[in-house]
């Protein structure tokens, strides 16, 4: 099947307007009204998309927001700990449904 | 990609002349990843003393306030110490532009005193604040090295707001922008001052230039063209207004005339009808001067702007 990830598709996004240019343009003007800074700062937004790329494991915004962050004068240390702050995430969302597991067992139980 | 207009269509000029800047030579005790002019040890180039007697000549003719001494390390030319002393005997500001390492270099010992006793201003390199970045850059133990010579300096009263002017330099350490220059100007102060007790004036963020040891970086690793086009959509024309080359003249190590540092490495020489040797000096001439671009100054245009 080949690469289904390929680096220079992230450069290709704008492609996406080709065939509902309106719909594309109302979500790109979301988009970036979205990381502008307000009561949160760029920085702070940075990190919030890199830890999020991460939970979604989309290689385009890892890519994309890991060289943003070096944009906003991060370290590898600020990298590592956003990454850390996704999985626990990740880790504790799939642990907190363990408690459904088990209402689920009680459920069906004598 | 679409370049510019001021790339396109050739119209900058120069705004005046405030900064003569002189580069003594390509040697220097280092040989870092992102020089733009591939300084090292094994570089010969040096700046002999007739064309540093030139480069006085300039400074008796002519007003201009500033003299910003550069290299390789510009403390390796033999000439360097009788031109900072004679430029400040002409009651010109002296900038000299170290990588703070070579304090530490036989013979090199006294340059920290000889600084605050000259009050020379110091635009010192420290591409980061954290050891891994500026070692991986600059060579293993650069970064101690760097920090002892900051303190070495802070305790000759630099950085402190009494004078003697101390500013650090930033540089990416890799193929991506600058952070904003102000906020990260906060990290370093923050970090240096906790981790260290370092105090420092400003702090000046570059842009790695497409040109020397970082566009081969770039070229090896297939980098060039997306950074040239990450430098293009960053075009910001408010920094037009500010771009150094407006009000400085670069001259090389053998004495030829340049818009700036990166056009000398090029090559890339004043117009036809401009002086083209600082024994030509001719600042009426210079201070309206076209100046010569090309797709590298892309780089002192994009976000904020390459102090």
């Amino acid at each position: 099947m080949g690469d289904y990830y390929r680096e220079e598709d992230l450069a290709r996004f704008g492609q996406m307007g080709k065939h509902n240019p309106d719909l594309f343009r109302k979500f790109m003007d979301w988009y970036n009204a979205a990381l502008e800074p307000g009561a949160l700062s760029k920085r702070e937004k940075v990190l919030i998309a890199l830890g999020v790329a991460h939970a979604l494991q989309c290689p385009y915004c890892i890519d994309a927001y890991a060289q943003g962050c070096l944009e906003e004068g991060m370290s590898m240390e600020h990298i590592t700990e956003a990454v850390h702050v996704a999985s626990a995430l990740r880790g504790g969302a799939a642990l907190i449904h363990g408690i459904q597991a088990h209402n689920a067992v009680d459920k069906v139980s004598l | 990609m679409d370049a510019p207009g001021f790339i396109r269509e050739k119209t900058l000029r120069a705004a005046g002349l405030d900064i003569l800047q002189v580069n003594l030579g390509y040697r220097c005790n280092m040989a870092c990843k992102h020089c733009h002019v591939e300084a090292s040890p094994q570089r010969a180039e040096l700046m002999g003393p007739g064309t540093a007697a030139e480069v006085l000549g300039v400074l008796d003719a002519c007003g201009i306030p500033t003299v910003d001494l550069t290299g390789g390390a510009p403390e390796l030319n033999p000439s360097f110490r009788d031109l900072v002393e004679a430029a400040r005997r002409r009651g010109r500001h002296v900038i000299v532009r170290s990588n703070l390492t070579i304090f530490y270099e036989g013979g090199m010992e006294d340059l920290p005193e000889l600084y605050a006793r000259l009050g020379v201003e110091v635009v010192a390199s420290l591409p980061y604040y954290l050891e891994e970045g500026v070692d991986r850059v600059r060579g293993d133990g650069v970064f101690q090295k760097s920090i002892d010579a900051l303190r070495r300096l802070n305790a000759l009263g630099y950085g402190q707001g009494g004078g003697l002017v101390l500013n650090l330099v930033y540089n990416p350490q890799g193929a991506f922008l600058p952070p904003a220059q102000c906020r990260l100007e906060e990290d370093y102060r923050r970090a240096l001052r906790e981790g260290f007790g370092i105090v420092f004036d400003r702090l000046y963020t570059f842009t790695n230039m497409p040109i020397g040891r970082f566009r081969q970086f770039l070229e090896r690793t297939g980098q060039l063209t997306a950074y040239m086009e990450k430098l293009a959509q960053a075009f910001n024309p408010a920094t037009l207004e500010g771009l150094m080359c407006r009000r400085l003249v670069s001259v090389g190590p053998d004495g030829a005339l340049y818009d700036c540092d990166f056009n000398q490495v090029l090559g890339l020489g004043l117009p036809e009808g401009l002086p083209r040797h600082v024994r030509e000096f001719d600042p009426a001439g210079l201070s309206s001067r076209p100046i010569a671009v090309g797709e590298h100054c892309l780089a002192c245009t994009a976000g904020q702007g390459s102090t």
